[in-house]
C-alpha cells in the first residue's frame, strides 16, 4: 500500500505515535511506585530527575544527531536559577520551575548560535567550553551562587500552595514525577509530529535535508533550544525537592553521566533515558556500596565495552531479539547515530 | 600566588621586569603544555581521532619519573628516558589492540571510549598510589631563580624551555626534513592517496601515536613540578590539550605551538593579573575562536 509521500509520512508518523502497552506500563509502574515503595522516594526522585534530563539530551542526540559534551550546563544554569529565583525573590515551586525552563531555553536559544557555526569536534568542545564557562562563573559568582561551599537556605513553599515537601520524599517525586510526565508527553508529540521527522531527517542526512528544503539551521535552533528548557527544568526541579545547590550540578562529570545513561538506554526514543538512568543510579549504588572510591573505574570500563561491541549493533539486537518475541517482522539495522 | 599589592609594581618594579618574569613562566608553562599536546594533535590530524585519554599517557610519565625518584632513589635527568618509553610502549599496546578498531568510528564513539579510559585510569592510578599529589624533588642545580639584568629567572623554568625547545627543534625537523615524516605528513593531508602511493599509513599511524604517547609523558614528568601531579590529572588538564588542538588547528606543529605559547602566557598573566576571573579568561578565548575559526587559529584556509 503505496501512497504519495506525504500519505507515506502521515501513516508513519501515525504508526509511530501509538503507545504501545509496554509505555503504558512503564508509566503505570512510575506512578504505582508512589504507593508501592514509599521507603524509596528519594532515590526515585533523584533517578526520575536524571531521567528527565537524559531525555532532554535524547532530543538533541537521539533525534537530531548533535552531541554534547556540556549539557550540564543547562542543569546546573536551571538549578541555580531555581534557588536564587527561591531565596531572592518568593519560594513557591511552580512559578520557579517555569521561569527557570523559560531561562534555561533562552540561553540554550542563544547558545545554539555558537554551537550551530561549528561542525563535529568543534561543536563538541563548544558545547564544552560553555559548560566550563558557566561553571567558572558559577564559582566565582560566590555573592550570588555560594561558591565552593553551593547555595544554601533555599526554602521552598508547598507545591500548589497545598502540598510541603516532606523528609520522605513523597512530595518530591510526586511533584518531579508529574512535572517529567506532562514534559514527556509534550516531547513524544513533537518528535512523531512532521517536525519531529524533518530532525530524524537532519540527523541522517544534513545535506540532503537542506536539498529538499527543511530548514535545517532553523530546526537545529528550535530543538537546542527545547533540549536546554528541558534541562534546565530537571535541575529546577532538583534544586527545589533537595533544597541545595552545588557546583556539581554544572560540573564535566554530570555531562559525562547523562551521556553514558543515554548510551545505555539507547537514544533515539525517549525512553532511553529512563532506562539509562535507572541502570546507572543502580549500577552507582551497587558498585559504591561494593567499593565507594573507585567506583569511576567500572563505569570506564562499562563505556569502554559498549563502545568497543557497539552501541548500534547491541540497540539493533535487543530491536530484533523484542521483534521476534512479538512474531513481527526483524527491524531493518539503522544508520549511525551521533558525531559526523 | 599571592594577590598584586597596589602600587607595588610602580614602587619596586621600576622597570617592566616583573611582567617578564611573567612572561618567562607563560613561556615555560605553554611550552610544557605543547609537549603534552602535540602527540594529541598529531593523532587527531592524521586519523581524525578524539583521544580524550591523551592526558593519561602524560599522567603514566610523571609517575614513571616520580616512583623511580622518590622509590629507587634514579636521579631526576635519567628518569626522563624512561617518562617517554614507558607512556610509548604503552600507546604501541594500545594502538594495536584498542585504538585501532575505533578509527572508522564516528566522534561520539570515540569521545565514550576515551572517556571511559579516563575514568578507568584515574581510579586504577588512585588505587595503586592513592590520591595524594606525587612530589618530585629536583635536584639542586635546577632549584631557586636567579638575577638576570634584573629579571628573576627560574632555574627550572630556563631548563624546561631548553629541553622543550630541543625537542621543538627536534620534532620540526623530523616532520620537515625525513623520509618518515614526509610519509607522516602525506598520511596527514590524504590517508587514501597516501596508501594509494605505497606508504604504509597503518605503521605510520603506530608509530606517531607511540612517539605522541611518549612525549605526553615527557611532558608530564617534566611538567610535574609546575603543573602537579595527582590522579586527576587526565581530566584536570584535558581542556587544556583541548584548547592547544583546537585553537592550534591540526594540520602542522606551528598551529599547536603558538597557541601553547599564547595559552601558557595568558593563563599565567591572567592567574596573576586577575585572580578573580580564574579560567574564565582561557575558556572564553577557546570559545570565540572556535565559533569564529573552528579549523583553528593559524590555519591557512585551504
Amino acid at each position: 500500500m503505496q501512497g504519495t509521500p506525504t500519505e507515506t509520512a502521515t501513516r508513519h508518523l501515525a504508526e509511530t505515535s501509538r503507545w504501545k502497552p509496554l509505555e503504558f506500563a512503564f508509566w503505570l509502574v512510575a506512578f504505582g511506585a508512589i504507593w508501592l515503595l514509599p521507603s524509596h522516594h528519594l532515590i526515585l526522585n533523584e533517578i526520575i530527575i536524571t531521567a528527565l534530563f537524559a531525555m532532554s539530551l535524547d532530543l538533541i542526540l537521539g533525534y537530531a544527531g548533535i552531541a554534547s559534551l556540556g549539557h550540564a550546563a543547562f542543569f546546573g544554569f536551571g538549578a541555580y536559577f531555581a534557588g536564587i529565583f527561591a531565596i531572592r525573590v518568593i519560594g513557591d515551586p511552580l512559578t520557579g520551575l517555569v521561569l527557570a525552563t523559560l531561562a534555561s531555553g533562552a540561553l540554550g536559544f542563544i547558545t545554539s548560535f555558537l554551537v550551530l557555526r561549528g561542525v563535529d569536534l568543534a561543536r563538541l568542545m563548544v558545547t564544552l567550553g560553555v559548560a566550563l564557562v558557566l561553571g567558572e562563573i558559577a564559582n566565582k559568582m560566590t555573592w550570588l551562587t555560594g561558591g565552593a561551599d553551593g547555595l544554601q537556605g533555599v526554602v521552598m513553599g508547598p507545591v500548589l500552595g497545598l502540598f510541603e515537601f516532606d523528609l520522605y520524599g513523597r512530595t518530591a517525586y510526586v511533584y518531579s514525577l508529574v512535572v517529567t510526565f506532562l514534559l514527556f508527553l509534550i516531547a513524544r508529540r513533537i518528535v512523531v509530529s512532521p517536525f519531529g521527522l524533518s530532525l530524524r531527517t537532519i540527523r541522517d542526512n544534513p545535506l540532503r535535508a537542506r536539498a529538499i528544503g527543511i530548514p535545517v539551521n532553523r530546526r537545529l535552533i528550535a530543538v537546542y533550544t527545547l533540549a536546554a528548557a528541558y534541562a534546565g527544568a530537571a535541575g529546577a526541579l532538583l534544586a527545589q525537592t533537595t533544597q541545595f545547590v552545588s557546583l556539581d550540578v554544572i560540573a564535566l562529570h554530570r555531562s559525562a553521566d547523562v551521556l553514558l545513561m543515554l548510551v545505555i538506554g539507547g537514544t533515539g526514543y525517549l525512553y532511553g533515558g529512563f532506562a539509562g538512568a535507572i541502570v546507572f543510579k543502580v549500577l552507582q549504588d551497587v558498585i559504591s556500596n561494593w567499593t565507594p572510591q573507585y567506583w569511576t573505574f567500572w563505569i570506564g570500563l562499562i563505556l569502554v565495552i559498549l563502545v568497543l561491541i557497539g552501541r548500534e549493533r547491541m540497540n539493533h539486537q535487543v530491536a530484533v531479539l523484542w521483534a521476534r518475541l512479538r512474531g513481527k517482522p526483524e527491524p531493518r539495522p539503522r544508520t549511525i547515530v551521533g558525531g559526523h | 600566588m599571592a594577590g598584586r599589592p597596589h602600587g607595588a609594581r610602580s614602587l619596586y618594579f621600576p622597570g617592566g621586569s616583573r611582567v617578564l618574569t611573567i612572561l618567562f613562566d607563560g613561556i615555560a608553562y605553554g611550552m610544557v603544555l605543547f609537549v603534552l599536546a602535540c602527540g594529541l594533535s598529531i593523532t587527531l590530524g592524521l586519523m581524525n581521532f578524539v583521544n580524550l585519554a591523551h592526558g593519561v599517557f602524560a599522567m603514566v610519565g610523571g609517575y614513571v619519573t616520580a616512583i623511580l625518584m622518590n622509590r629507587l632513589g634514579v636521579p631526576f635527568l635519567a628518569t626522563l628516558p624512561f617518562a617517554f618509553l614507558v607512556p610509548a610502549a604503552l600507546g604501541l599496546v594500545m594502538e594495536r589492540t584498542l585504538y585501532q578498531r575505533l578509527y572508522n568510528r564516528n566522534h561520539l564513539d570515540q569521545v565514550l571510549f576515551t572517556i571511559g579510559l579516563v575514568f578507568m585510569a584515574i581510579a586504577a592510578v588512585d588505587y595503586v598510589m592513592g590520591s595524594q599529589p606525587q612530589l618530585i624533588q629536583l635536584p639542586s642545580w635546577l632549584r631557586g631563580r636567579v638575577d638576570v639584568f634584573g629579571v628573576q629567572v627560574g632555574l627550572y623554568r630556563s631548563f624546561i624551555i631548553v629541553v622543550c625547545g630541543f625537542l621543538v627543534v627536534g620534532l620540526q625537523f623530523v616532520l620537515a626534513k625525513t623520509r618518515f615524516g614526509a610519509q607522516l605528513r602525506a598520511a596527514v593531508d590524504d590517508a587514501r592517496v597516501a596508501r594509494g602511493l605505497g606508504i604504509n599509513t597503518s605503521l605510520v599511524f603506530a608509530a606517531t601515536f607511540a612517539a605522541g604517547s611518549g612525549l605526553a609523558g615527557l611532558g608530564g614528568a617534566l611538567g610535574a613540578e609546575i603543573l602537579g601531579l595527582d590522579p586527576t590529572f587526565p581530566l584536570k588538564f584535558l581542556i587544556y590539550f583541548m584548547i592547544v588542538v583546537t585553537v592550534g588547528g591540526t594540520s602542522s606543529l606551528t598551529g599547536p605551538f603558538y597557541a601553547s605559547l599564547l595559552l601558557g602566557i595568558a593563563d599565567v598573566a591572567g592567574k596573576y593579573y586577575v585572580p578573580s576571573l580564574g579560567a574564565f579568561v582561557i575558556y572564553t578565548v577557546m570559545i570565540v575562536v572556535l565559533v569564529f575559526r573552528p579549523q583553528g587559529l593559524f590555519v591557512k584556509a585551504r
